[in-house]
C-alpha cells in the first residue's frame, strides 16, 4: 500500500502534546515517585499459594502482624489462592526472618502453605542493584548517541536521543502514574525499548538522508514527509507484529512476565510514535537541508 | 544479489543444518559423546540463589590481635620505651619516648627477613602501613595487605561453605566468587535453603579452655555456661578445631543422648592428652563461636585423641555440629545479602505459560505474515523457523542458561525478526513501482534495504550489550537470547530468506505478485 498523509502538519500539534506528556511525566517521576520493588529497595518477597479458598489477604495480613514487620503488602496474586507478600523491613542479617514468617503462616492459615517463590534482598545490594540499572540505561542512550552520530550528522544523533528521552520519561512517567513495581525485568525492558526504538528511528532517518541527497531541491519538510509515508507500511507491519508477540507474553505469560511485557507494550507503542512524530520534526528544527550531507559527502552513501 | 554460487549455497544450508543438528540435542539426551543442551536457569527448574558476603571486619581486628605480643616483643629488641599501646579496630597504636622517627620506620620497613612486617612481592609493598605523628605510632593493614587478607578469606570461605553443602548431598551447586568479596551459590532443585542457611551463618570456630574458679583480671572472662550458670573461663585456648580431623553423631548408649564424636590429629591428641592428663577435676569449656556449648568436668586423661562433646542436644543439631566441624571454620563470618528462591511448581508453571505464549505469539505473527505477503510471507516464515532452531543450535553450544525473561527475548525475537523481511519486501515493493524488470527489482531492493537492516539490528544488539554486561541472572538470560536472535535473524533474512526469494522469482519471473 501506498500510503500519503500530510504528517507535517500535525508535527506541531503533536509536538506539543508529547511536550506536555513528558513535562507531567517529570512531574510525576519527581513528585510522586517510582513504585521500587524489592531489586531496588531491599525486602522480602513472597510469593505462596494456598489449598483452602477461603483464605482472603486479611488472614495473611493478620498473621504477620503479629510479628511486627514493620510495612506488610500483601495482594491477590494471579489466581484466587495466590497472594503476593511484601515486606520492607530491611535486614542485613535475615537468617531467621524467612523461617519465622513461614512458621507463622502454617500456623494461622492451618495448612501446609506452599511457598512458590521467596526473594529477599539485602540494602546494600539493593543500592548497587540501582545504581547498576541507572548506569546500564545511561551508557545505553550513550552508545545510540555515539552510533547515530557516527553513522550520521549531528543533527540526526540529537534527534534520535531526544526520542529516545521521550520514550524513556513517557514510559516512566506512565509507570509512576499507575503504580507500576519497577524491578530487574523492567530496566530490562526500558532498555529493549530504547533500542526499539532506535531502530524505528534509524529507519525513517535513513530514508530521510537518501530522499535528502536524492531530491536535494526539496524542503526538509517534504523530505520528512515522504520518507515517513514511504516507511510507513513498514512501521506499521514491524509494530504489529512485535505487539503480537508482546500481547501473547502479557496475557498467556504469566504474572512474573506482566510488569516487563506492559513496558514493552508502552515502548513500542510511544516508540514508533515518536519516530515519527519527535525524531522527524527536531531535524527540521535543526535546520538540516541537503546541504547538510554535502559536507560528508563521502562517508553517508551508502 | 540474487546471484548465489553453488559454494555459497553449500555453506549456508551446511550452517543451518548444523546448528539445528545442535538444537535438537535438547529432545533426546542420550547422546553420550556430545551431552551438549540448554540449561534451565533456576527460575524455571525451581531452586535457591544465595549471594553471600564475607564481613572481613573481624578478620582484621584478630590479625592484629595476633600481631601484638610480635610487636611487643620487636619493640623491646629493639630497647624502645614505648607507652598507651592499644588495639582499635583496624589498627595498633603506641607512643614510643626514645625514637628519632627514623630507627622504628628503618626496621618497619627493611625488605629483608622482615617477619614483624612482611613484604608482598607481588605487589612491591609492605603488609603494614605506619603513620607517625610526633612521638604516637599508628599501624595498619596496608591497601595490598588488606588485599590479601580479603582474598585469601574469601578463597578459603569458598572452599568451607563448598564442603559444607556437599556435606549435605545438594545436587550440582555452584560456588564461584563474584567481585571482591562475595560469593554466589546456586543450588538447583533445593526447595528451601533455611537449613544451608543456618549452617551458613555459623563461622563455626571451636576452642577447648579451662574454667578457673578465681576472677583474674588478665586472660580470662566471664561467660555464661549452656545450662545458663556464670563461669570464668581462661582465655588462653587448648586447643582449636582445627586440630579436628573428624567429626560424626552419636547417641549416647546409656542415656540415650546425641552427642558429637570427634577425632583428633596427633598434635591436638598429645596436646589434649597432657592437659587433660594435669587438669583432672577441672572443668573444661568447650567454645563454639564464642558461646560455650558444653562445660564438662575432666574426670580422666584423655590421650587416645578422641573424645565426645554431649550437652542438651537434640539429633539435628549434632548432626548440624558434626557436619560444621567437619568442614571446619570460616575465617571470617559470612552475611546472606541476597536470596531468591523458586519452588518447583512455579518453575513448572513458568515453562508452560512461556511455552504457551511463544507458540501463540509465532502463530499469530506466522498468520500475519502470511496473510500480508502470501507466498513472500510463507518464505518470511520458513526463515523465521530457521530463525529459531538456528537460536536454540547456538544457545546449545554455548551452553546458555534459559531463563524466563529468556523466553520472553526468544518471543520478542519472533516479533521483531520479521522486521528485516518486512523492511526487504516493502523496499522491493517500491522499486517495483518504478522499475520495469522485476529481477531488477528485487536485486535493487536486497541491496538498497541493507544498510537499513544493519543500522537497526545494530542498534539493538547494542542494548543487548549493555543489558548483558549490567545484567544479573534471570535479565542475563534475556540479552543472551535477545542478542543471539539478532544475529541469527540478520543470517536468516539474508542468507536463507534471500536464497529463498531468489529461487522463487527466478523461476516465475512472469507472475511475480508482491
Amino acid at each position: 500500500m501506498k500510503y500519503n498523509f500530510n504528517f507535517v502538519n500535525y508535527f506541531k500539534k503533536f509536538n506539543f502534546i508529547s511536550l506536555i506528556l513528558v513535562l507531567l511525566s517529570l512531574f510525576f517521576v519527581l513528585f510522586k515517585g517510582l513504585n521500587y520493588g524489592i531489586d531496588f529497595k531491599g525486602g522480602t518477597l513472597i510469593e505462596v499459594r494456598v489449598q483452602n479458598n477461603d483464605i482472603r489477604v486479611s488472614d495473611i495480613r493478620d498473621s504477620l502482624n503479629k510479628l511486627n514487620l514493620g510495612d506488610v503488602n500483601v495482594k491477590n496474586f494471579g489466581e484466587k489462592s495466590d497472594f503476593l507478600i511484601k515486606i520492607e523491613k530491611k535486614l542485613n542479617n535475615n537468617e531467621s526472618l524467612i523461617s519465622e514468617i513461614k512458621t507463622s503462616l502454617d500456623q494461622d492459615l492451618n495448612e501446609e502453605v506452599n511457598y512458590r517463590r521467596v526473594e529477599s534482598v539485602g540494602p546494600k545490594v539493593s543500592a548497587e542493584l540501582l545504581k547498576s540499572g541507572i548506569i546500564s540505561i545511561g551508557l545505553a542512550l550513550l552508545m545510540m548517541l555515539f552510533y547515530i552520530w557516527f553513522r550520521f550528522e549531528w543533527q540526526f544523533s540529537l534527534g534520535s536521543i531526544v526520542a529516545l528521552f521521550h520514550d524513556v520519561i513517557i514510559t516512566l512517567g506512565i509507570f509512576s502514574i499507575l503504580s507500576i513495581e519497577i524491578n530487574l525485568s523492567i530496566v530490562a525492558a526500558v532498555l529493549t525499548i530504547v533500542g526499539y526504538s532506535m531502530n524505528d528511528t534509524v529507519v525513517i532517518y535513513d530514508r530521510i538522508r537518501e530522499n535528502l541527497s536524492k531530491f536535494n531541491r526539496l524542503e526538509i519538510d517534504q523530505v520528512s514527509n515522504l520518507s515517513v509515508n514511504e516507511t510507513l507500511s513498514r512501521t506499521l507491519i514491524t509494530s504489529v507484529t512485535t505487539l503480537l508477540a508482546l500481547f501473547s507474553i502479557f496475557i498467556l505469560g504469566g504474572e512474573i512476565l506482566k510488569g516487563f511485557s506492559f513496558a514493552m507494550i508502552l515502548g513500542v507503542i510511544i516508540g514508533t510514535y515518536s519516530s515519527i512524530f519527535v525524531a522527524s520534526p527536531v531535524l527540521r528544527y535543526l535546520k538540516v537541508s541537503s546541504k547538510t550531507l554535502e559536507k560528508k559527502e563521502d562517508k553517508i552513501v551508502p | 544479489m540474487l546471484n548465489f554460487t553453488k559454494i555459497k549455497i553449500i555453506i549456508i544450508y551446511f550452517i543451518l543444518l548444523f546448528l539445528i543438528f545442535f538444537a535438537s540435542l535438547n529432545l533426546n539426551n542420550d547422546n553420550p559423546i556430545l551431552k551438549k543442551k540448554v540449561n534451565l536457569g533456576l527460575d524455571l527448574q525451581g531452586g535457591s540463589y544465595l549471594l553471600l558476603e564475607i564481613d572481613t571486619k573481624p578478620l582484621i581486628k584478630e590479625r592484629l590481635q595476633d600481631k601484638v605480643i610480635e610487636i611487643k616483643k620487636f619493640l623491646k629488641k629493639n630497647n624502645f620505651n614505648y607507652n598507651s599501646f592499644l588495639i582499635n579496630e583496624n589498627s595498633i597504636s603506641f607512643k614510643i619516648e626514645n625514637d628519632n622517627n627514623k630507627k622504628f620506620q628503618n626496621l618497619f620497613f627493611s625488605t629483608k627477613d622482615n617477619t614483624i612486617n612482611q613484604y608482598i612481592d607481588q605487589y612491591r609493598t609492605h603488609q603494614f602501613d605506619l603513620e607517625i605523628k610526633n612521638d604516637s605510632y599508628l599501624i595498619k593493614f596496608s591497601k595490598y595487605g588488606l588485599l590479601t587478607l580479603n582474598n585469601s578469606a574469601v578463597n578459603q570461605s569458598i572452599e568451607i561453605v563448598r564442603r559444607r553443602i556437599d556435606d549435605l548431598g545438594t545436587k550440582e551447586p555452584t560456588i564461584i566468587q563474584r567481585g571482591e568479596k562475595r560469593i554466589v551459590v546456586e543450588l538447583p532443585g533445593l526447595k528451601d535453603p533455611s537449613r544451608i542457611k543456618d549452617l551458613l551463618g555459623k563461622t563455626a570456630q571451636l576452642n577447648f579452655r579451662l574454667i578457673t574458679d578465681k576472677q583474674d583480671d588478665f586472660g580470662s572472662e566471664k561467660m555464661i555456661s549452656e545450662n545458663g550458670e556464670e563461669v570464668i573461663v581462661n582465655k588462653k585456648i587448648i586447643m582449636s578445631g582445627e586440630n579436628l580431623i573428624d567429626a560424626q553423631p552419636r547417641v549416647d548408649n546409656q542415656s540415650n543422648s546425641p552427642m558429637v564424636a570427634f577425632t583428633l590429629d596427633r598434635y591436638g591428641a598429645q596436646k589434649f592428652g597432657k592437659v587433660t592428663t594435669n587438669n583432672i577435676g577441672k572443668r573444661l569449656a568447650i567454645v563454639l563461636d564464642n558461646k560455650i556449648i558444653s562445660a564438662p568436668v575432666i574426670r580422666e586423661s584423655i590421650t587416645g585423641g578422641s573424645g565426645t562433646i554431649s550437652g542438651n542436644f537434640s539429633f539435628q543439631e549434632v548432626t548440624d555440629l558434626a557436619l560444621l566441624l567437619r568442614s571446619g571454620a570460616l575465617p571470617t563470618p559470612i552475611n546472606i545479602v541476597e536470596e531468591r528462591t523458586v519452588g518447583p511448581d512455579l518453575g513448572r508453571d513458568s515453562i508452560i505459560s512461556g511455552a504457551i505464549s511463544l507458540i501463540i505469539g509465532f502463530v499469530l505473527v506466522v498468520l500475519y505474515m502470511f496473510y500480508k505477503y502470501r507466498i513472500f510471507g510463507l518464505i518470511a516464515n520458513i526463515s523465521l523457523v530457521s530463525n529459531l532452531l538456528m537460536l536454540v543450535g547456538v544457545l546449545t553450544i554455548l551452553e546458555a542458561t534459559l531463563t524466563l525473561p529468556g523466553i520472553a527475548g526468544i518471543i520478542l525475537t519472533v516479533g521483531m525478526a520479521v522486521d528485516a523481511n518486512v523492511l526487504i519486501f516493502e523496499r522491493i515493493k517500491e522499486e517495483l513501482r518504478t522499475e520495469k524488470s522485476i529481477i531488477h527489482a528485487f536485486d535493487m531492493g536486497y541491496s538498497r534495504a541493507k544498510i537499513t537492516v544493519l543500522d537497526a539490528n545494530i542498534t539493538t544488539l547494542l542494548a543487548t550489550v549493555i543489558l548483558f554486561i549490567f545484567g544479573t541472572g534471570p535479565v542475563k538470560g534475556f540479552a543472551v537470547t535477545l542478542g543471539i536472535g539478532i544475529i541469527t535473524t540478520l543470517f536468516s533474512a539474508y542468507f536463507i530468506a534471500r536464497h529463498l526469494t531468489s529461487t522463487y522469482v527466478l523461476r516465475n519471473r512472469e507472475k511475480i505478485n508482491l
